[in-house]
């Protein structure tokens, strides 16, 4: 599917900017006996960043799925940029996804394919109208945007976790997107490098204002790039605010997240 | 462990076995059925495709063509005993352009690609499932059965007919060798009496049957490869099953389209 530059733009200023990008309604999605989602509600506006956080297995890359449309939820919607992602038509799911941009856990790189040809996919698909110089100089300005200038040649296992975690960035960011979801991007990578991708997200989403959701276990990674944080546990939001409100909470859950205290 | 009080009893098993298998059977249709939407569908994955013509088609050649060549060479030995015994001696090149143009060249040419190509797609998909590539393609507002199974299965459907032709080449040829280095026959004579009285309604349904071959070798592969579940387990798994699945189709079609050509065209 096709998109010229100017369409692109146009969908995008279509999306009231006062308008809530993310409205998550009332989900919930369970696997077998097992419920991984119970209720949540909650919504993100341009330039907002969501942190998500929670034990491991609570549902929340399978959040980050049901946005994407990747999953369906058994009950409640996920309307992003207008379209609810379980009911609308294949074509109108297409259209939100190029105005998103997802960063996997493990960055999913193809791996038979360079760090360059990996970041220029999403262009190679939908821009068409760009020459495969114009294409070229696109890649190398958005490697050069995550700091992997030099490594555009280098196949993905050649490269380091964190590396990899810049070029699934830069990918995500090929479209301009209106929305960025990252899944767990600091996840195996050292304190230094955890600190870097942070900065990198965080100067993203000073310069695009994109309606971000990042899922992570980083407290410090959640304090440092999100403008709210969302606890959750055993599939519901147990609190939402800033930094500071989660601290003033009286939740035991809450003060055993923030400060392990068992 | 397992205790005997957890092994369900055989009539459980046997049903459990049979909704499996309508199961695998109806997601198989509905899969093949979203690919065959998504493929005739434009834009078209050209780029894809051609990558996938080399990578089924030109990389198997050399296989094939091994494999073409030793069929050629034990026909050559095993027919001419036989007809040395029942004197008819004469009849070894028909014998041989036969067998090997009409079935021993199609359905090994099938069970070689089966075995090649069906592993090798069965496994490269399963790898991108497990490791999140194929949803990140679907993230990319780019649908991945267009992309990755499409491509796949029109390129093994055009592939296997000219694979099939190679084998029969090296078969001939090397059917010509062996029978030569036994008793002497000059190479025209042989494809002379070879091909006499023979027409292209002989060789050519022989031949295109293998298109069907490359599609049960396509979808079964592409099925199983985006199906996969777990990490390595599900990779192996994917690929084996690939091969064991597809081969044993391309058995049954062989069968089935054996009868349809001889009916068809008597």
């Amino acid at each position: 599917m096709q998109v010229s530059q100017e369409e692109n733009s146009t969908m995008q200023s279509d999306s009231k900017q006062d308008e809530p990008a993310i409205v998550i309604q009332d989900v919930s999605k369970s696997f077998g006996s097992q419920r991984v989602l119970d209720g949540v509600s909650f919504d993100v506006r341009r330039g907002e960043t969501l942190a998500v956080l929670g034990r491991s297995g609570t549902g929340k890359s399978v959040l980050l799925r049901i946005i994407v449309g990747l999953q369906s939820p058994d009950r409640g919607a996920a309307l992003i940029l207008g379209a609810n992602m379980s009911e609308a038509s294949a074509a109108d799911i297409s259209k939100v996804r190029m105005q998103m941009g997802f960063l996997f856990q493990h960055a999913a790189l193809y791996d038979s394919l360079t760090v360059e040809e990996n970041v220029a996919f999403p262009l190679v698909h939908h821009r068409k109208d760009l020459s495969q110089a114009e294409r070229h100089d696109r890649v190398e300005q958005l490697l050069e945007e995550v700091g992997l200038s030099g490594h555009s040649n280098k196949m993905p296992s050649d490269i380091s976790g964190g590396m990899q975690k810049r070029a699934g960035l830069a990918r995500a960011l090929a479209l301009d997107p209106v929305i960025l979801l990252l899944d767990e991007p600091t996840a195996g990578l050292d304190p230094i490098s955890s600190g870097e991708i942070d900065e990198l997200v965080l100067k993203l989403q000073e310069e695009h204002k994109m309606a971000s959701i990042v899922v992570t276990h980083d407290m410090i990674s959640a304090k440092t790039i999100a403008t709210r944080i969302a606890l959750m546990d055993q599939g519901k939001i147990v609190i939402e605010g800033s930094f500071e409100d989660l601290q003033k909470s009286d939740e035991r859950f809450v003060s055993q997240f923030l400060h392990r205290d068992f | 462990m397992s205790t005997s009080s957890s092994i369900a009893p055989p009539s459980e098993m046997k049903s459990n076995f049979v909704l499996e298998m309508l199961e695998w059977f109806g997601e198989l249709g509905i899969f093949v059925w979203q690919v065959l939407r998504a493929g005739i569908t434009p834009p078209f994955q050209i780029s894809e495709f051609v990558r996938q013509l080399d990578e089924i088609g030109s990389k198997s050649l050399p296989l094939v063509a091994l494999a073409g060549s030793a069929i050629g060479v034990v026909l050559a030995l095993e027919a001419r005993y036989s007809l040395v015994r029942f004197g008819a001696k004469a009849l070894l090149p028909s014998a041989i352009v036969f067998s090997v143009i009409t079935e021993m060249s199609p359905i090994i040419t099938g069970l070689v690609v089966s075995g090649r190509a069906g592993a090798g797609i069965g496994a490269e998909l399963a790898a991108m499932k497990v490791s999140e590539q194929i949803d990140a393609i679907e993230a990319s507002a780019v649908d991945p059965k267009k992309l990755l199974a499409a491509t796949r299965i029109a390129a093994c459907i055009v592939v296997l007919p000219l694979l099939t032709l190679a084998a029969s080449f090296f078969g001939v040829l090397m059917g010509w060798v062996a029978a030569t280095l036994i008793e002497p026959i000059s190479l025209t004579r042989f494809i002379s009496e070879g091909f006499k009285g023979a027409g292209f309604k002989d060789f050519l349904p022989p031949t295109f049957k293998t298109c069907v071959y490359g599609l049960i070798i396509g979808t079964v592969a592409c099925f199983q490869g985006m199906r996969a579940k777990g990490g390595a387990e599900g990779v192996g798994s994917a690929a084996t099953t690939s091969v064991v699945l597809s081969s044993l189709f391309v058995i049954l079609a062989d069968v089935i389209l054996v009868k349809v050509i001889l009916l068809l065209f008597p």
